[in-house]
This record gives C-alpha cells, structure tokens and sequence, in this order.
C-alpha cells in the first residue's frame, strides 16, 4: 500500500535561520497525525508548506504519488486538493454559513448537490438549520465546527489544522478536539494537526511527530512516546518525570538513591558506566508499609489525587502521585514502592540530542 | 498506485515567487520614485547658484515671510491647542446638555477650507457687513465713529486657521483621552489629586503623543495654506513662492524659496513621527467598553454646552449661513452654463484623481501586504509623505522637469522635422492629476492599508487552500470586506481635490477652471457674495466625508 503523503528531506530557512530541518516521514490513507512541539519549532512552517503557502529550500513533498513541491517547482495551494482549518478558523465574515461551506466547491456541481453536500456536513458537525446564520452569530466552538465543515466540503486529500483548538476555552478542547477525531475517522480522513499541547495530540492522533529546533526527534504512537522516548527532549516535554543518576554494577543491575533496580542494560554499558534513569510519577507506588521512606518537599492538591515531590538523599526529587486520601503534610515521610515496568535510561552528562538505550 | 505522468494536468508554475517579488517591487519603488519628483527637484535647485533675485528676496522679504509664518505657526498652535484639547476633554469625561450631537458636531468646521472661511468673514465684518451695519443701526454710530477690529491681518488669519483646523487636534486628543483608562484618573483621585490636577498631571500627559500627532498636521496645514493668507494680504512662504513664480518669473528662485519652506516642513514630519511612536507606549494596557461619564452641576453642564458651542458657532454655523444667505441673494445669477462647465470640470478631475489614488493605492498597499520587505514599508512610507507638503511647493516641483522635457523634445523635434510638439505635459491635465497624486495619495493609502491590515492572513489562506487563486482571493474575499473603505478612500480624495486651490492655480490648463479656483477669483476681486454658489458647493461636499468620519468614530466604540 502507498501512503497518501511522503514528505522528504524538508528543509526550509529563513535568511540564517533554519526553521525546518530535514525532514521526512510518510502518512496511510485514513491516518490522522500530529505535528508536537514548543512554541517556535518549526511545526506549523511545515504544515504550511505541505498546504503551499511555504516553498521548502530542498526535499520533496509528494500528495498520492504526485509531486506538489520539489527544489524547482511549487504547486500553488489552490492546485494541491488539501483541506486546511485555521488558528484563528478565518471563516469568511461577509458570507453566511452556507456561502462558507459552499465557497470551496467545484463551480461544475450543481446547486442541489451544492445545497445537500452543504447539509451533510452541516449535519456531520451537529450544526444543521444554520445555513442563514452568519460567523459572527456562532460560539467559538461552532465556529469552529464550520471552518472543520468548509475544509471538508471539496473532500480533500488531506485535511491540515493549524492549533485548531488553541483560540476556544480549556475545557472545550479535548471535548472537541475527541468530537472532531470522530469526524474524521467516519469520513475516513487524512489529516495532520500541528500543536503544542499533548493532551490534544493524545486525544487526536494515531501518529506523534514530535518537532524540536525544526528537526523531527520522534515519529511514534502517542504511547511509545511516552513509554519509550528516544531522546532527552523527548523524555522531557512529554509527561511528567525525573532523572535519577545510577551506575552500573553488572548482571543488569543498577544501583540508584532508590536502591538496587533490576532491568535490562544495553551491552555498551560496562561496569561503572553512569547512567540516568527517568522516573516518572506512574513508576512509583504510594505504600505506607514500605521500607524505603522519602520526605515530601513540595505538595500540589489535583483533586481526585495528590502529586508529591520527594526528596532523595542526594538532593534529587522524584514525584509520586497518591490517592487522594492519603492527606501528607511537607516533610512528612512517606513509604513508596518502585514499579519499573521498563527502564528508559540514558547516558550520564550528554546533550539531550543523544540516542537514548531504551529497554522494556 | 496512480500513473504518475497521466494525472497531473495542471502546470506547476516555475518558481512563482521570484517573479513576483520583482514585479511588486518595481511598480512600488516606481509609485515612490515618481511621487519623490516634486522633494527632489526643489532639493536640487539648493545646489543651483543663487541668482539675482535670491539675493534680493534675501535681502529683502525673506525675513518677513520666516517672521509672519513663525508668528502665524504660534497664534495657530495656541488657537488649535485651546480649543481642540478643551472640547476634546469636555466632551470625553463630562455629562452635558448636547454631547453627543457635539461629538460630531466639532468637527464640522474641517469642511470648510480656510481660504472659504476667510473671504465669508471679510463680508460678514466688513464696513457694509450685516455685523458693522446692525451695530450702526443698534448704537446709531456712523463712519468714525468707533473703532472695528481689521480681520484682514495677522490676527484674522490666526484666527480664520484655528477655526478650521483645530478638530485635528480636537480628533486626536479625544481618541486619546478615551483610550486612557478611567483607572489611570481614579489612580490619581485617590492619591489625593483634584480634578483640575488629575487633568494636568495625568490625562494630558498621556495625551500628549497624540496631541501633538494633531498639532504636527495642523501647521503643515498652516504653512500649505495659500488662499487665506493671500487674501488677507500676508506674506508668508507660499505667497512668496507665487510672487517669483509668476511676479519675478524666477523659477530657480521659487524653488529655493520652498526648500526653507520643507526645511520646515521636516521639522514637523519628524515631530509627528516620533510622536506618533511614543503614542505606542501610551496606550492604556486595558480599556474598558464604557466609561462612566461625570456629572457636572448645572451651571457648569452649561459652560460645557457654551463651550462646545463656540467654536462651531464661529467655525461654521455662521459662515454657513452667511455663505446660504448670499448663495440665495445670487444664485439666479450666477448658476449659469459657465457654474455647470465649472461644476463638470470639478466633479470629473476629483472623480478622477479620486480613483486613480485608489488604484495606486490598492497597488502599494498589495505590495505591502505580498511582499513585505523593508524595502516596500520605505518606498510606501516615500510615495504618502506627500500629504506633508505645501501644494504650491509639489506644483513647483512637477512644474519645471515637465516644462524642461516639453522644452527639450519641442527643441529636439524643431531642429530635427522642424515640427513643434508645444506643451505635451507641462499646462495640462497630466500635469495636475500628477500633482494630486504626490499630494493626496497618503489619503486613500492609509485607508486601504488600515481597511486591507484588518483582514486576516488566514484569510487569504483559507481561500486558497478551497482553490481560489491570487486575482479571485483579492476579488470574492478582500473587495466584498473592503467596500465601504474603497468607497471611503475615493471619497475623501475627491473632495480634497475639490477643495484644492493652489496646485490647481499653478498647474491647471489655461482658461481651465474650477469651482474652488472660481470661488477665489471672485473673491479676489471682492465679490464675494458672487463667490458663495461655488464656495458653498465645495462645503457642502466637504460635509461627506466629516459625517463618515464621525460614523467611524461612533463604530469604533460599540
């Protein structure tokens, strides 16, 4: 099977400044991705110039096969098939709902099919009945859901969202951000959503590239990325989590603050080498019987649970969520258990650019 | 898999973006060299050996013309500044019996032009005026009998220009105060302030960027003004200009003379400019939608009333009526074939020029918004800098290199066919329209840009991304969202060419009139009452564009 878009060697700059850095992945038909990463990295450059609004310096972008932009040619946006819904949604203000959804398409369609293809989607997104309203009648949710059913009206090759969640309040946004990844796996849809936020990433993609200084560090399930980061950046922008130093003592043992921990060790490390290992609060298991007891530096109420940061004897923290019930004051000692489901370790003093050694 | 070499039959364009670059880039930095014509050429003649009659202008009037425009800048500046920040501050903080009809109402006085203003008071005062006579028949005083004040002199001239001119001041200042959080005020109250002292030492600080933004275009105003000052008989820096041009015959001269004219020209742009920056950092970080407005004790309501009434009582109910009374008395007269060829001439020369700076306009500011680099921001920045520059000064500069070509090609031709090509540019319609460009331009510029900045990038996006291409994104989203700023943009162009006087003197075809240029004849020649139909006409189509400004104005506060 062929994938539907295959990006390769992106790069682009501008002046000195090089935003994309070569990069290069392909998406299934039907697949929806996300584009993750800080604020300036270089990922809604890249959706920019799949959509044609951005000319890369070099590689290839290719839609079904067919090449849309390469080092001497660019297909203008209007040529490329793609569907894109906006930060800001841009619906048109001077159009009513269904002008909006209409305005992209094909002038050979008749105007009933125009009128159903428009109640379709109207009815798709949950707005029906709203034809005559105008943008600025509507809630910023349901502006929203308009800007998704103008894209998706000329059924697009592929569907790009520029933070389409970014401008609507908090709580709206996993709800429609779930609401939307709905849409589009009935619709069979491909897409690709460029944001900051990994909630919404999680809750909306199949695939996470996670974008740093305009290199793509990691093209992975959302799971993997969590459980299985391949670098330090990696480790930590997604999830909560602290390093502990450690060093190798043989027959995959390695002596940490937090005693002995047993995992598999890559064959590089010789004994004596110095490693990190990544905590992260799901490794550690509120256990008031235990033997191993740490003192509660800082405490944050979350509601249904609390989230610790315990102190180790070198200084170092680890955090540890627990129960809401179990109320501890600071500098209380507290007794935890370790369960290390898999070791995500790396070598001491690097930069965070370096190839991570992950073990299950 | 799909057959790569069968599916794709639209073209990819060739690198699009390189093309595009240059041709924006040459058709702004076109746009910008030619509206630098008039600045260049008048800067070049300061190299020119200084002739005879320079040494006797210096000699003689030059310091007249640097005295009377100083002490005109001065009286202007105090009149501007008294009345404009006064109404500006009473009508933004107090409840008062007439304030929102004030609020528009201020501003009507712009509508007329100073030289309109000044001949209607030298009827309205003059021996035989309605005023002198009715204070004859009250007093029964008759000739030499009183003293009168001369309104033809410095003081009626000061006065005649802050009447017209001051809502520049009072327009800016009270967007200020407005924008000025009523916290900031508060802040100040409860530190122990009074009201007066607030006002002092709060509100008008923060205004004042924005005060002297108004004050910066008042003077350009002032020291462009030709028709009132050479009515009244003053000399000034543009009366001079005329006297060498066409008294002395010196065009070099001339053009001497108007560049200490821009020397001070330059010093307000650059005033203007950096006070327009600072206005930056003094916006109030949150503004709330509705300010509360406060109360005034009856008496004081009144003064407020009083003191909004006088300067639109003097800048423009009374002229008004007096221009009325005497466009009444005479129209049977003087509405004739003559009044409809001079009516055509007007409408069609401003209808022209008014669509011709919309179309350069849409050119700069798609450059702009397309393309921009710093090189496009300085050339747009160049080709609107016209509206800082005295008329009869850009007139010059577009008089002597059109004169030059038309002589050297009616030369070249004589010598080479014998054949006389005679004026091809210069004493033409080519020759004026060129001028209101230079002139004018800034106007619907800055409307298109402002009207063009609020659309959305995304906007265009989106429309591309449903496959419009460039012409129809600019045809189906950005000409629908921006109609009512076009017709904004022509409008107010229009009856700035309507009421321009002394480009269109210097420049205009022989035996071409206008209604502004008839109005000034005939009150030249001290009929004035003769003059009102045509003066009367341009006021009344200067009323359009206040009303729309003042319709802005309320919009932008919903």
């Amino acid at each position: 099977m062929s994938s539907l878009l295959n990006l390769n060697n992106i790069s682009l700059a501008y002046g000195d400044n090089n935003v994309v850095n070569d990069i290069s992945f392909d998406l299934e038909e039907g697949q929806i991705s996300c584009l993750l990463g800080p604020s300036g990295c270089g990922k809604t450059t890249l959706l920019r110039a799949i959509a044609g609004f951005e000319k890369p310096d070099t590689g290839e972008i290719k839609i079904r096969d067919h090449i849309v932009s390469n080092a001497s040619s660019v297909l203008a946006p209007e040529d490329r098939n793609i569907g894109m819904v906006f930060q800001d949604f841009a619906l048109f203000p001077h159009l009513n709902i269904e002008a909006n959804i209409r305005f992209g398409l094909s002038k050979k369609m008749n105007d009933s099919k125009q009128l159903e293809r428009c109640n379709e989607l109207l009815e798709l997104v949950g707005l029906s009945g709203s034809n005559e309203k105008y943008p600025h009648q509507l809630s910023g949710g349901q502006q929203q859901r308009i800007a998704l059913a103008r894209a998706l009206a000329p059924e697009p090759d592929i569907l790009l969202l520029d933070e389409p969640f970014s401008s609507l309040d908090v709580e709206l946004r996993e709800q429609l951000a779930r609401e939307v990844r709905e849409i589009l796996k009935q619709q069979n849809t491909t897409a690709i959503l460029v944001t900051h936020d990994q909630n919404e990433a999680f809750a909306m993609a199949d695939t996470v590239g996670l974008i740093h200084h305009g290199k793509l560090v990691q093209w992975d399930t959302p799971y993997n990325l969590y459980h299985q980061p391949s670098t330090r950046f990696v480790a930590n922008f997604i999830g909560q989590g602290a390093f502990i130093p450690g060093e190798y003592i043989g027959d995959q043992q390695i002596e940490t603050d937090l005693g002995i921990i047993t995992g598999s060790v890559p064959d590089q490390c010789k004994i004596g080498c110095k490693l990190d290992l990544l905590i992260r609060p799901d490794d550690i298991i509120h256990d008031d019987d235990s033997d191993l007891q740490l003192e509660i530096s800082e405490r944050l109420f979350r509601g249904s649970d609390f989230l610790y940061t315990l102190k180790l004897v070198s200084g170092k923290t680890i955090l540890c969520i627990a129960s809401s019930h179990h109320n501890h004051q600071l500098k209380e000692k507290i007794g935890i258990t370790l369960d290390v489901d898999h070791l995500v370790m790396f070598p001491q003093q690097t930069t965070e650019d370096t190839a991570s050694i992950t073990h299950d | 898999m799909p057959d790569t070499e069968s599916l794709p039959r639209l073209a990819m364009k060739s690198l699009p973006f390189r093309t595009y670059l240059d041709r924006w880039h040459i058709s702004v930095l076109l746009v910008a060299l030619l509206c630098a014509v008039p600045v260049l050429t008048v800067f070049s003649y300061v190299f020119q050996p200084a002739g005879e009659v320079w040494q006797h202008l210096t000699d003689t009037v030059l310091s007249d013309y640097v005295l009377n425009s100083l002490q005109l800048i001065i009286g202007v500046s105090f009149g501007t500044l008294t009345m404009g920040i006064t109404t500006a501050w009473i009508t933004s903080v107090y409840k008062f019996p007439g304030r929102k009809v004030f609020q528009w109402l201020l501003l009507l006085p712009m509508a007329l032009p100073a030289y309109i203003i000044a001949y209607t008071y030298t009827g309205m005062m003059d021996f035989s005026g309605p005023i002198q006579s009715n204070l004859r028949e009250w007093f029964g005083w008759s000739y030499g009998d009183y003293w009168f004040p001369e309104i033809r002199s410095m003081w009626g001239a000061t006065s005649m220009l802050s009447l017209v001119l001051y809502p520049y001041v009072y327009l800016l200042a009270r967007a200020a105060f407005l924008e000025q959080s009523i916290v900031a005020l508060e802040a100040s109250r409860s530190l122990g302030a009074g009201a007066w002292k607030s006002f002092f030492k709060v509100a008008l600080p923060m205004a004042r960027p924005a005060i002297i933004t108004g004050l910066s275009l008042v003077l350009m105003e002032t020291l462009a003004d030709y028709g009132t000052v050479q009515y009244f008989g003053i000399s000034t820096f543009t009366t001079g200009i005329f006297r060498t041009w066409f008294g002395l015959n010196d065009s070099g001269a001339a053009a001497q003379l108007s560049t200490v004219l821009l020397i001070f020209v330059l010093i307000l742009i650059t005033l203007e400019r950096i006070s327009r920056k600072q206005a930056r950092y003094f916006h109030a970080s949150n503004r709330e939608k509705r300010r509360p407005q406060l109360s005034l004790s009856p008496g004081k309501a009144w003064l407020a009333t009083f003191a909004c009434l006088m300067p639109v009582l003097w800048g423009f109910i009374l002229p008004f009526m007096q221009l009325s009374q005497w466009a009444i008395e005479t129209y049977e007269e003087m509405v004739d074939s003559e009044f409809l060829t001079l009516t055509w001439h007007s409408l069609s020369l401003a209808g022209s020029a008014a669509l011709l700076a919309l179309a350069i306009a849409l050119l700069l500011a798609y450059g702009q918004r397309l393309q921009n680099t710093r090189l496009i921001r300085f050339a747009v920045r160049i080709a609107s800098m016209g509206y800082a520059i005295p008329a009869t000064v850009i007139a010059i500069g577009i008089m002597l290199p059109l004169a030059w070509i038309d002589n050297t090609l009616d030369n070249w031709l004589r010598t080479q066919f014998d054949v006389s090509s005679g004026l091809l540019l210069s004493g033409t319609l080519f020759a004026l329209m060129f001028a209101y460009m230079v002139r004018f331009l800034a106007v619907s510029v800055g409307t298109v840009e402002a009207a063009l900045g609020k659309i959305k990038h995304s906007m265009d996006d989106a429309a591309r991304s449903l496959g419009l291409n460039p012409r129809q994104v600019l045809l189906s989203i950005h000409m629908p969202l921006m109609r009512r700023s076009l017709l904004t943009a022509i409008l107010l162009v229009f009856v700035d060419v309507l009421k321009e006087l002394p480009a269109t003197l210097i420049l205009r075809p022989f035996n071409f009139n206008t209604l502004a240029v008839r109005a000034y004849e005939l009150a030249s020649d001290e009929r004035l009452a003769d003059a009102s139909t045509a003066a009367l006409s341009i006021v009344i189509a200067g009323i359009i564009p206040v009303i729309l400004l003042s319709l802005s104005i309320n919009k932008q506060k919903t």
